[in-house]
């Protein structure tokens, strides 16, 4: 396995554009190394992209939240304002494995390694992120639910890279929440993940965006459930029908860790609860 | 056969090793440099028995590369003590018998050292939520939490 | 040997608690445990594994392996013994397939090489052809008509006629009319329940170092519950002499019966005989999981009959056990345990061992017990729910009691089951206040413990301190309680004693730390090999005073004259008798071997709370207390360990631990992140009460106390939920989609 550590973003894609074989870049690397020790997958070529300039940063300006690719989830729920204004995408990455995982796995990484069950994916599409993404022909910006294409795979082709992660600007009366089912307390990939994010004005719900992971080959954006509770207080009408959307538009899969009856009851039922928490944050003082 | 050499700092001593590339820090740590308190569990990240500091960051060995503690400052369960005088969490876990078989003790230590050193006042929920990822299978964590909420409550009442 | 009788005898260091002697190695990373260990022109192996459940070994090609560049030898069956048999054969064919692949995991070749990643890329160069023949991983299904035959003619002779040949073994036991006894029932309960098999989850893989030269003498050092028997076994398999192997047993990482098993060291072995250099083998986590010993899983169908008054008038039970595909499923002590907490005249239990294409199964603290347990204490509490009658009250009015007779057969010596159940009675659990949404499940839970073949050695040292030696890993904190067991009786300090697990050159043969047998046999022998050394130190002060033997005393670490007739000389302390020992005799050793027999059983009531999300089905202990007999506990800080331990993996097998085999007979989570053991944040404060009834059977009264706690807990938590949720789970683990699919099947 060759490893490399490229110094800018132009080198990394050089490398993995000149290289057959199975190429990885390493981040926090609590996938790849899984993968490696599990042999599931040993990489012929891994590029280590953290020692690029701006790669471990967290920025704010009037586009919003720029986070580099190197950003631990430990030094996420470190930053006070991030998790202060988006507190459904630093919990959800905070979910992410041990005490000892947040201490190396990153946001990116976890959208890149393409599970199904990603506890930062969900949040990232209800949140409206995006990414740019790096390669031989130059930049692009691209919504975050467009780079998973299904389970261990994303849309990024030969050479491309994901080079900085983007969230947008929060004002007051927006929140969002993260809940996942899982059937111990830590330690779990998630069953059934559930995002929502709420823009209130006056207690109603103006904007709304619900999204679910682990319940389909890729995390979905629910259109219709977040319809029902536009317009709505959140009262127990609106969570019904919310929770019953959610559900329908679960395709999820009987597997070691749920059953398809399972994952589609829980998903309604985390639907109702984790928007119910996002209403109360985006009700809160700011 | 081309390893790559890596200079780096462990318990405060400059080091230096060789390893292949698919070598695991932990795997130096104990092959290389004969540390072998950090133990190797399952290799995938789930145990924490291969914990350790790096950069001051609560970290799973096994989940670093070799190559990547290249530069860096890396902390095991040798550096705990100074000396011949114990942390006093190393001395509170005999005293409270926080082991029994003591596979994961050292995984333990060095993620309780980690946690006091961030949050010097934790609840009993934090210390478990902390410690989820270093799993023990002859305790019950039970006198393991005691040990660690007396230590922080005695260090608090020194400082 | 007897209890002795001292009445109102006051320990002065049995009962306390102090530090571990291994504490400061463990807590520095110091301590070595398997994998710990180094050797000059090391190789490191690794094992070529079946991916099938089921297929025939048609070809091995290791060609290309062995051109890999650092790889020094392969092994195959044929580098062992073609002359086992029995259990040795047993152990062999798991060790190393010989013309069937039986598992997935099952291990097929080994490699040794210059460095474990030269060896992990060389075992996938090896070519195998297999033909996949049809598997069966479910013990229920390995019975019925057209199952695939795991092995033909592999039964004992008890087997009645006309049962499939997976079916290898029978067990019936059990007294009375069953047939009077539950028509004088007012309420029958019939039931099936079904477990699966679960795994001890120590956190520290297989690990050895070996090394055997072509001279048939060999050092090896591995993690262990047993180092005479893995020195018994590996020679018998290397056909080698038992006593040119030389075994050191290193500190282990956990075991609960898991290692009482021997797996790789004679690959190990094998490896270096052909290389000539040591060689280290490490199972890496998945391998301990799909390759070594979980425990069986079990089909059971429980019948009770009870009175309206809460008397049991009849129970049976047929239990049907699978131990992977060999023999040796623990169905007869699933059988025996499942109503020993009872008195009943009419009962009657059968046990099955059924094969699979599964691993060998191996012990799992009290093995076979736990099933029994959650299968016959939910009827119990079915019953209690069903005639209004409180689930202690009906436990203390069928409680079995010193002279009843036992389910299986003998009439019980002093047992503490009754204690345990009027502790919990009155325990502040018992009657503290449940939240909505909550509910209590109390379970009795019962382990026979175990003698076994024991020898220890006591050297006193010039200085005065005392070096003991015993022959059983330390487990669980045992060596602390061995030197507390010395320091009692020879009346020095506790910190003057070092107990060292010494290699099996140094000792008599040793059985395996398990059946919770070390505080009681190992104790024993210490207490006796200790009044052994203190005999010779009396002779050696009755010499000096020239007076007879049978007038020295020993007492508070001093020789002195049993009374004021036998003269009047200061006391002597032991330092003083031991500096001058090579002048006048030679060196003091005491030493004691023997298979005790009286080792005291042990009974528990555990209390726990739980809560259950009824739209989710995810369960939350809230509350947890294990009452247990100890006899007499050493160090109680290790027994309430072992009480805690043992509950918290309980919970897990009650909520969350199980094997998944595929459609294709492979294990689906070998992994701690799908075999989900309980992590610190699943559980709470485990409260412990520590009984003592003294077992008549051990000097000072001490019961084993490691394996009972792992019985209540599957009861106790799948009676806690139906009273939480109203649902009863009948199969294990009770994990959200199980609990959540009864609740929808209730409403």
């Amino acid at each position: 396995m060759e490893y490399h550590k490229p110094g800018s973003f132009e080198e990394a894609t050089t490398i993995a554009n000149n290289n057959n074989g199975i190429i990885r870049f390493l981040a926090g690397g609590t996938d790849v190394l899984v993968q490696l020790r599990s042999d599931i997958l040993t990489p012929d070529v891994l590029i280590d992209i953290k020692h690029i300039e701006g790669v471990k940063d967290i920025s704010y300006d009037d586009d919003g939240w720029h986070i580099g690719i190197a950003v631990s989830g430990a030094e996420m729920s470190e930053h006070e304002q991030l998790a202060k204004e988006w507190p459904g995408v630093v919990e959800a990455m905070d979910l992410i494995g041990s005490t000892q995982v947040q201490g190396r796995a990153t946001l990116v990484g976890n959208l890149c390694n393409g599970s199904p069950a990603a506890d930062g994916v969900p949040s990232l599409i209800s949140a409206r992120a995006q990414v740019t993404v790096t390669g031989p022909n130059g930049t692009r910006m691209v919504n975050v639910e467009d780079i998973p294409i299904g389970p261990g795979k994303t849309s990024l082709s030969k050479g491309e890279l994901v080079s900085a992660l983007h969230l947008p600007k929060r004002t007051k009366n927006q929140a969002d929440a993260y809940l996942r089912f899982i059937p111990r307390t830590e330690m779990d990939i998630a069953v059934v993940g559930c995002a929502v994010n709420l823009e209130i004005e006056n207690d109603l719900i103006i904007n709304a965006r619900v999204s679910l992971g682990a319940v389909a080959p890729t995390a979905l954006l629910l259109e219709t459930a977040a319809k029902k509770i536009i317009g709505s207080k959140l009262d127990d009408r609106a969570l019904n029908q919310l929770s019953q959307e959610a559900s329908k538009a679960c395709k999820p899969i009987d597997d070691k860790r749920g059953t398809i009856r399972f994952r589609t009851h829980v998903a309604g039922v985390l639907a109702k609860r984790t928007a119910k928490i996002a209403y109360d944050r985006a009700r809160a003082e700011r | 056969m081309n390893k790559i050499h890596v200079n780096t700092e462990v318990n405060g001593d400059d080091v230096e090793f060789l390893c292949d590339t698919r070598e695991t820090l932990l795997d130096a740590l104990r092959d290389r440099l004969n540390l072998t308190g950090a133990k190797e569990g399952c290799g995938t990240g789930d145990c924490g028995a291969c914990s350790i500091t790096l950069d001051d960051r609560l970290v799973c060995s096994c989940l670093v590369l070799g190559v990547e503690a290249e530069g860096k400052s890396i902390g095991t369960v040798e550096g705990i003590a100074n000396g011949e005088d114990l942390h006093p969490l190393q001395q509170k876990f005999i005293e409270y018998a926080a082991l029994q078989c003591g596979i994961c003790t050292p995984g333990i230590l060095v993620a309780t050292e980690a946690l006091l050193k961030k949050n010097p006042d934790p609840t009993e929920t934090e210390v478990r939520y902390w410690l989820a990822g270093n799993l023990c299978r002859c305790t019950g964590y039970d006198k393991i939490i005691r040990a660690v909420m007396d230590t922080a409550r005695d260090l608090r009442e020194a400082s | 040997m007897a209890l002795d009788n001292q009445k109102n005898r006051e320990f002065k260091v049995v009962g306390t608690r102090p530090d571990r002697p291994d504490g400061l190695d463990k807590v520095t990373g110091r301590a070595k445990f398997g994998a710990d260990a180094y050797a000059t022109g090391m190789l490191h192996a690794a094992i070529l594994r079946s991916p099938h459940a089921h297929a025939k070994i048609l070809s091995i090609n290791t060609q290309k392996a062995e051109a890999l560049k650092g790889v020094k030898a392969v092994v195959t069956r044929k580098d062992f013994s073609t002359s086992v048999t029995g259990e040795n054969w047993n152990v062999l064919e798991n060790v190393m397939a010989g013309d069937t692949a039986l598992y997935d995991g099952h291990a097929i070749a080994a490699i040794a090489a210059t460095s474990s990643l030269i060896a992990r890329d060389a075992i996938k160069l090896i070519e195998i052809t297999y033909d996949i023949i049809p598997h069966v991983t479910d013990v229920d299904k390995a019975m019925e008509n057209g199952a695939p035959i795991i092995r033909a003619n592999a039964g004992d002779g008890s087997v009645p006629k006309g049962m499939h040949p997976n079916v290898v073994r029978y067990h019936e036991s059990g007294h009375g009319d069953l047939e009077a006894g539950f028509s004088s029932a007012d309420l029958v309960i019939e039931d099936t329940f079904k477990t699966e098999a679960t795994h001890q989850g120590y956190i520290e893989p297989h690990a050895c170092l070996a090394q055997l030269g072509g001279d048939g003498k060999g050092e090896l050092w591995c993690c262990t519950q047993g180092h005479f028997q893995v020195q018994k076994v590996c020679a018998a398999l290397l056909d080698i002499e038992t006593s040119a192997l030389r075994v050191t047993a290193s500190e282990i990482g956990g075991g609960f019966g898991g290692k009482t098993a021997i797996f790789i060291e004679p690959v190990a072995l094998a490896l270096s005989r052909k290389t000539n250099r040591p060689v280290k083998l490490v199972m890496s986590r998945s391998e301990v999981f799909r390759a070594t010993g979980p425990t069986s899983s079990t089909s059971m169908d429980i019948k009770i009959g009870m009175k309206k008054d809460g008397t049991i008038t009849a129970g049976s039970g047929i239990f049907r056990l699978q131990g992977g595909a060999f023999p040796g499923a623990p169905m007869e002590f699933t059988a025996m345990c499942a109503f020993a907490p009872y008195n009943l005249q009419n009962v009657q239990q059968i046990g099955y061992d059924v094969l699979n294409n599964r691993p060998k199964q191996a012990a799992y603290r009290a093995p076979g017990s736990p099933m029994a347990a959650f299968a016959v204490e939910s009827v119990i509490d079915e019953l209690c729910n069903q005639l209004k009658l409180d689930p202690i009250e009906v436990r203390l009015k069928n409680a079995s009691k010193e002279g009843t007779k036992a389910s299986f057969g003998p009439k019980w010596d002093k047992i503490g089951l009754v204690e345990c159940l009027e502790s919990a009675k009155n325990h502040p659990h018992y009657s503290s206040p449940l939240l909505e949404g909550q509910g209590r499940g109390i379970s009795s839970g019962f382990w026979f413990n175990h003698g076994g073949e024991t020898a220890v050695s006591l050297a006193l040292s010039e200085d005065g301190t005392a070096a003991l030696s015993v022959g059983t890993p330390d487990i669980g904190g045992s060596r602390a309680s061995m030197c507390q067991f010395a320091a009692e009786e020879l009346g020095i300090p506790y910190e003057k004693i070092r107990t060292t697990i010494a290699d099996t050159a140094t000792l008599g043969y040793n059985e395996v730390s398990h059946g919770s047998r070390v505080t009681y046999a190992t104790g024993l022998a210490t207490i006796k090999a200790a009044r052994d050394a203190v005999k010779k130190l009396c002779a050696r002060a009755a010499n000096k005073w020239e007076i007879d033997e049978d007038a020295v005393i020993w007492e508070d670490g001093c020789a002195k004259p049993s009374g004021p007739n036998a003269g009047s000389f200061e006391p002597m302390p032991l330092a003083e008798i031991t500096k001058k020992m090579g002048k006048t005799g030679g060196p003091i050793v005491g030493h004691f071997e023997a298979t005790p027999e009286g080792a005291g059983v042990s009974f528990a009531t555990h209390i726990v709370d739980a809560e259950v999300d009824q739209e989710t089905g995810k369960t939350k202990i809230i509350k947890y207390t294990v009452i247990q007999d100890a006899g007499k506990a050493i160090h109680p800080s290790y027994v309430e360990g072992q009480y805690q331990g043992g509950a918290a993996q309980g919970i897990g097998w009650a909520l969350n631990e199980e094997y998944i085999y595929g459609d294709d007979g492979r294990l689906q989570n070998s992994g701690f992140l799908d075999y989900r053991i309980p992590v610190a944040s699943d559980l709470p404060m485990i409260d412990t009460v520590i009984v003592e009834v003294p077992n008549p059977g051990h000097p000072y009264g001490v019961r084993g106390v490691g394996e009972t706690s792992i019985c209540p807990p599957l009861a106790a938590i799948a009676n806690a939920v139906s009273n939480a949720a109203g649902v009863r789970l009948k199969e294990l683990p009770m994990s959200p989609v199980r609990i959540l699919e009864a609740l929808e099947n209730k409403a």
